[in-house]
């Protein structure tokens, strides 16, 4: 259980001088456990980067220290969108949503599944709606222009129903939509507190072939198109090799390795941290093959 | 019959019918003789021990044949071929009933809830028992908040009907304040009573927030219990002023400087005017509740407690700030009890701490939990069922709890997640229906 701490030679990530969100010695211990052992890496405004590793390799534990729902022991976490700084790791939980607009979404999908595919979108601009409807008391008795507030609401909810293709199911229960429909809307609605930064947790997670591939292209349509960044954990080498301009590599808690997809590649630490830790061994070329298809875009089978 | 049946239906075991059937009523006569072949009456001489044995043989042979009848109807039922059932048409249709139960039941009920004391049959009797539900449905919706919007398991939400009925039976001893400018405050006492449990209980869910209301409840009880000098303990409070009625008062004998209401309409005195003025006043606080709840829903922080009740995590996500959601939905759902307390104890012009036991708390839960938590309707025909049922059922006796319970369980059988539970949602996409799914995915269209 070796800490590999090399740099790497170059760098050639787009827009690593100006960072939207910069993760300095971020540090999580739970107890005697070190989920996360002092992670530096900067996310970018424009730019999807993708955080991989290993199964317990603290790519989730990472995630929740940004989004607030942990707080890191060590380490600092600033956000610099929209002309202002904000530093993460002091925030309340739901305030980095409220007022630094860091959107999310979760391994397992968290829906409102008794509320309707529109109200879930709804809800996400809670805030926006709650200062319209003067937190309550004007928008009981109809005054203060609520109810155009909410027929906006009801516009970009509609925008984005259009991009995920599910404004045909938008009054049903998000609980019965099928599981690829329920990943895209949790997307949606993330997308719906107008984010400055989007953090998506295993988003291709049980998609098949062809839903996945619909989620790359919605994925670099919301980066190109919104100008926002986004930060993705991801299993499935595929997706990441072929959408992310950023690879950080997690392994036990530190970075391992951080740079474009093709230094990550052929990066040693990383195909080693993928097979196991031994060095003497020389890998059995079929496996080496295996990895090597499998980390490459052009080979991938079923699209 | 039953060897006829037998022939009929094949694959259904009988012995094995047989022996369910002898076991369960085994049960039935250990319990039968205990609890109905003995029974002790009064001899000149002292008490002695009366035997029913035909009383045991009736409630054994009704067990045997219903067992019977049961096991019969499941294998038969499991001896068919499974029957397609379509899932998708059937949750349509429940949702149309409850659509229309929900829009043309509504205003038919308000109809008849207004013309009730005018109606022949309405005598004393019917309108103090209507009285006595409307009390009840106003508090179902008041937890209906709580439980049904929020998700937030209230077991002590008789703590703030409490608070509500104390307030103003305090406020009319201390401060001689009338009933009209108590209401208000013996609202807001509630509210802040309801934000004062919900500090405590805001990282707790489910059971353990039941756990620690429930607590809550009884700690409410055994101070006005307790506290002799300022709320008269067990000699509850008593003289509790009537309200008045535009300043007229619905007495006899009107006090210096004012008139009764016979007097100012040219009546003849009567005690039914100030039972349908109390009823009419707790119809209106029902109503304004249920308006409420109505409205709010549709309002951010409705939705927010909606969501809330889904999925906690999933709110903080989206910037929802989950303390003030959840003190906002106690504050709400405890001012209404309020508002009900204070009217219970105008209607009573006597309080004790024994009209606040667990057991309404545990009541008002069954009705929004039988009526279907969130559904306004429901949870107002829960309230006439369980508390108009347990008034008809007085006949009853000492069987009365029995037939109560009997209700309870044949309604979460029949309909397990209570009388009407569609929900609908708060805003429509496509009123009208939804339009046919597009074809092409809309990402490709929006990507280059």
């Amino acid at each position: 259980m070796k800490k590999v701490s090399t740099t790497p030679p170059e760098l050639v990530i787009p827009s690593g001088a100006d960072p939207l969100l910069t993760v300095e010695h971020l540090t999580m211990r739970f107890g005697g456990l070190v989920a996360i052992d002092d992670v530096s890496f900067s996310a970018g405004k424009g730019e999807i980067t993708a955080i991989i590793g290993p199964n317990g390799a603290g790519k989730t534990t990472l995630f929740n220290c940004i989004t607030g729902f942990y707080t890191p022991t060590v380490g600092r976490l600033t956000l610099t969108a929209r002309g202002e700084e904000y530093l993460l790791e002091r925030m309340d939980g739901f305030r980095i949503a409220q007022k630094a607009h860091v959107a999310r979404t979760f391994q397992n999908i968290r829906l409102f599944s008794e509320m309707s595919v529109l109200e879930n979108l709804i809800v996400a601009q809670h805030n926006e709606l709650m200062r319209a409807s003067g937190f309550t008391v004007t928008g009981l008795f109809g005054f203060g222009g609520y109810r155009k507030k909410e027929k906006e609401a009801a516009e970009l909810a509609r925008y984005w129903l259009d991009k995920v293709n599910l404004t045909h199911l938008a009054d049903i229960n998000a609980g019965n939509l099928p599981y690829g429909d329920q990943r895209r809307l949790e997307i949606a609605r993330a997308m719906c507190i107008k984010p400055t930064i989007l953090c998506l947790d295993e988003p291709a997670a049980g998609l098949n072939p062809k839903e996945s591939s619909e989620l790359n292209k919605l994925l670099i349509y919301i980066k190109d198109e919104h100008d926002i960044g986004l930060l993705l954990i991801e299993h499935d080498m595929s997706v990441v090799m072929e959408i992310s301009d950023h690879v950080v590599v997690l392994d036990y808690g530190s970075k391992i390795s951080d740079g474009t997809p093709l230094y990550v590649r052929s990066d040693p630490n990383v195909i080693r941290a993928y097979l196991g830790e031994d060095e003497d061994e020389e890998l059995p070329p079929e496996v080496a093959a295996d990895i090597a298809k499998d980390f490459d875009p052009e080979n991938r089978e079923g699209v | 019959m039953m060897n006829q049946s037998n022939n009929n239906t094949s694959g259904i075991d009988f012995t094995a019918l047989l022996k369910e059937s002898g076991i369960a009523s085994l049960v039935a006569l250990g319990l039968a003789i205990v609890l109905v072949g003995f029974k002790t009456v009064d001899t000149p001489t002292g008490m002695d021990i009366a035997t029913r044995w035909v009383w045991v043989l009736v409630a054994v042979a009704s067990v045997f044949v219903g067992r019977m009848l049961f096991a019969f109807r499941r294998e038969s039922k499991a001896s068919r071929a499974p029957v397609h059932v379509d899932l998708e048409a059937k949750e349509k249709r429940s949702a149309i009933i409850v659509n229309r139960f929900s829009t043309i039941g509504g205003p038919i009920f308000i109809g008849f809830a207004l013309v009730l004391p005018f109606m022949p049959f309405a005598d004393r009797y019917v309108v103090d028992v209507a009285t006595y539900v409307l009390i009840y449905v106003m508090l179902g919706w008041g937890l209906n908040i709580v439980v049904g919007l929020a998700g937030l398991l209230d077991l002590g939400y008789v703590a703030f009907y409490a608070v509500g009925a104390y307030s103003y039976a305090l406020f009319a001893a201390y401060f001689d304040l009338s009933f009209w400018v108590c209401l208000p405050l013996a609202g807001l006492c509630a509210a802040g009573f309801g934000v004062l449990l919900g500090f405590p209980v805001l990282r707790l869910r489910g059971d353990y927030l039941a756990i620690v209301t429930l607590g809550f409840g009884e700690i409410i009880r055994v101070i006005l219990l307790n506290w002799y000098e300022f709320t008269g303990g067990p000699d509850g409070l008593s003289g509790i002023p009537r309200p008045s009625f535009f300043g007229l008062e619905l007495k006899r004998t009107a006090s210096d400087g004012s008139q009764t209401f016979a007097q100012f309409f040219n009546l003849d005195y009567s005690t039914m005017h100030r039972l349908i003025f109390l009823y009419y006043l707790i119809l209106i606080l029902a109503l304004l509740t249920n308006f409420f709840t109505i409205r709010i829903r549709k309002m951010p922080i409705g939705r927010a407690w909606e969501a809330l009740r889904e999925d906690e995590i999933a709110c903080r996500s989206l910037g929802i700030n989950p303390t003030n959601t959840k003190l906002t939905a106690f504050a709400l759902g405890a001012m209404f009890a309020g508002f009900a307390g204070s009217f219970f104890a105008t209607r009573q012009a006597f309080i004790s701490p024994e009209s606040f036991t667990f057991i309404e708390s545990a009541v008002i839960l069954a009705i929004v939990v039988l009526g279907g938590m969130g559904s306004q309707v429901g949870v107002a025909i829960a309230a006439v069922l369980l508390i108009g049922g347990t008034e008809l059922f007085r006949g009853l006796e000492e069987f009365r709890m029995l037939a109560f319970g009997g209700l309870m369980v044949a309604i979460m059988v029949w309909k397990p997640r209570g009388l009407l539970a569609h929900r609908e949602p708060t805003i429509k996409l496509h009123p009208d229906g939804a339009p046919p799914p597009m074809k092409q995915a809309a990402t490709e269209g929006g990507v280059k």
